[in-house]
């Protein structure tokens, strides 16, 4: 009974709250709780965002064998604030050739398409902002304008710098939005609804005496798939070993070179909330949700799981970045047409395979088979035989 | 609540095509017709067709204003301003515009109320789809295909002699 309602201590609220505007027009409160949903949202993710900030910065440090930030409150906790300060307060810099209006908008664009691709998300037991059939595909239609935001952004500031770093940009977000939305299609088969709730749903309970929870991640297909969509979310989110658009050694910053103070921060933040988001659409998918990952685990409240399992998602993005380098541009594009693409229609074969087999051991069996053969034709066709000997060079002695 | 929303959502939609039709940079324009598409999109999503709006965003603000805002970026300096307006141009739209009219008008079963369906999920679309338009989608496939390959050939590396 307790556990209960502290599972759903926020939905209970709502409802309280809404309580309060029972003799309203039946629109005043719907605004009402649209309204509550984002405020909610919002406050959460923010928050994740000046923690993650920091985390990140910290464990970078410790990869790298030093302190990291530690002078502004107990172990520099406080260097979000101290940061956002340092922002609001700084020097907006508009260069004077700038498409003022394109170079305005931009990163409002940015930022507003990151924050809606967390609406669709089921953070914990009826906890879903914004509950709708085709929930996935409203995450990829929000995070597909994001392309158009770096374009407005590389224009609009008239800089050779910021126009090479937003076509880089453009180029791997259009590349890898095909594999980011094949890896998704075997879950949505399976399912067989587009609605993050379902999804969610589908992956309730254990096999094997409650110790393997049901979670798609288990099976070969899911886990080959899970592996595809991190990948992919690495480039959308343009993380390290991915991070060609703002290659700070070749490109300066890429389409923020002209951006500055608030502006510029904008920018970080879409950048961690778009982390976030395929973080947590991952989990939604592959990782079970908000589901406790063994049976006797379950009187912890639901979105204590996601959040959890988010945060782990959240570290291995981190740990990639500390360890390894960035790529050449031409390839990221290889990979992703060369490699990710295959691999993800194997694993729609695969899923089919392991949904005619009745979900037994015999189709898990056979999609691993599957997976493999795939995996291992696609390394045979890669394998370059490149002969490593001294350069040379077109135009150049 | 939805008649408000529709007329909020026209005036935009609206508003944001005449500035796309109107505007003397080019590239300002094509971002106001990315407004009208989401606009249209919104006109889905009011008439409670989620899928079909949301394949509007996806395709016409993903994938079209992209191709858009690159061939412009492609083929004009960013200084160019195309003002002034073609009369031609606007008594063509005014005739194209007078014959739409005219037909709708002229349709007579515009005025019989629409049957009632049950609520257009996603799952009857794909199930129609699979079925019913299997040889419809089939041939767009194989369609993109070609526009596929077509596009490979375009830009693959010529043979060095």
């Amino acid at each position: 009974m307790t556990g209960e309602f502290v599972d759903q201590i926020f939905v209970m609220a709502k409802h309280r709250l809404l309580s309060l505007l029972s003799n309203a027009p039946d629109w005043m409160i719907q605004i009402a709780s649209s309204l509550l949903n984002i405020a909610a949202v919002l406050g959460a993710f923010l928050t994740l965002f000046a923690l993650i900030s920091v985390m990140e910065r910290k464990i970078l440090a410790r990869i790298q064998n030093r302190y990291g930030p530690n002078r502004v409150g107990p172990f520099g906790l406080f260097q979000p604030v101290a940061d956002g300060i340092k922002l609001l307060i700084k020097e907006d810099i508009v260069p004077i050739r700038a498409d003022k209006l394109l170079h305005f908008i931009a990163p409002v664009l940015i930022a507003a398409t990151a924050i809606l691709t967390l609406g669709v998300i089921p953070y914990g037991r009826n906890m879903t902002p914004f509950s709708i059939d085709g929930g996935i595909l409203f995450f990829f239609a929000a995070g597909s304008t994001t392309e158009l935001g770096v374009f407005m952004a590389g224009w609009g500031s008239n800089n050779k710098f910021s126009m090479l770093g937003a076509m880089r940009a453009i180029a791997q977000m259009v590349s890898y939005e095909l594999p980011l939305i094949i890896t998704v299609i075997p879950v949505i088969m399976i399912v067989g609804s587009l609605r993050a709730d379902a999804i969610v749903a589908a992956q309730e309970g254990y096999k094997v005496a409650g110790l393997v929870p049901r979670w798609f991640v288990f099976t070969p297909w899911g886990a080959a798939a899970f592996i595809l969509f991190f990948i992919s979310g690495l480039v959308e989110s343009n993380r390290t070993p991915f991070d060609v658009p703002e290659g700070e050694s070749e490109i300066v910053a890429g389409h923020m070179t002209e951006y500055s103070g608030f502006k510029y921060a904008n920018f970080f933040l879409a950048e961690y909330f778009g982390m976030f988001a395929v973080s947590g659409l991952a989990v939604t998918l592959f990782l079970g949700g908000w589901h406790a990952p063994l049976s006797f685990l379950q009187f912890i409240p639901s979105y204590f799981w996601f959040f959890a399992k988010l945060a782990v998602l959240l570290f291995v993005f981190i740990w990639i970045r500390g360890t390894l380098p960035r790529m050449r541009v031409d390839q990221v594009m290889g990979f992703a047409w060369k490699f990710v693409l295959p691999m993800g229609f194997a694993c729609i074969i695969a899923a089919a395979v392991w949904h005619y087999q009745a979900h037994g051991l015999a189709g898990w069996l056979w999609s691993l088979g599957v997976v493999a053969i795939v995996y291992f034709g696609l390394s045979r066709l890669m394998e370059t035989k490149k002969k490593f000997g001294p350069r040379t060079y077109r135009f150049a002695e | 609540m939805s008649t408000a929303a529709f007329i909020v959502i026209a005036i935009l939609t609206l508003a944001a095509a005449l500035a796309a039709a109107s505007l003397p940079k080019l590239i300002h324009a094509a971002f106001c017709l990315v407004v009208a598409f989401v606009g249209m999109a919104a006109f889905f999503f009011l008439l409670g067709a989620e899928f079909v709006g949301l394949v509007q965003v996806f395709v016409y603000v993903g994938a079209v204003a992209v191709l858009i805002v690159f061939t412009i970026l492609l083929t004009r300096p960013a200084s160019e301003n195309t003002g002034g307006i073609h009369w031609l141009g606007v008594v063509l739209a005014i005739a194209v515009f007078a014959g739409l009219l005219w037909a709708i008008l002229g349709t007579p079963s515009l005025a019989v109320a629409a049957q009632p369906i049950d609520p257009l999920t996603v799952k009857r679309i794909g199930e129609a789809l699979m079925t019913d338009y299997i040889w419809p989608l089939q041939c767009v496939g194989v369609l993109l295909t070609a526009a596929l390959i077509g596009g490979l050939i375009l830009v693959m590396e010529e043979r060095r002699r």
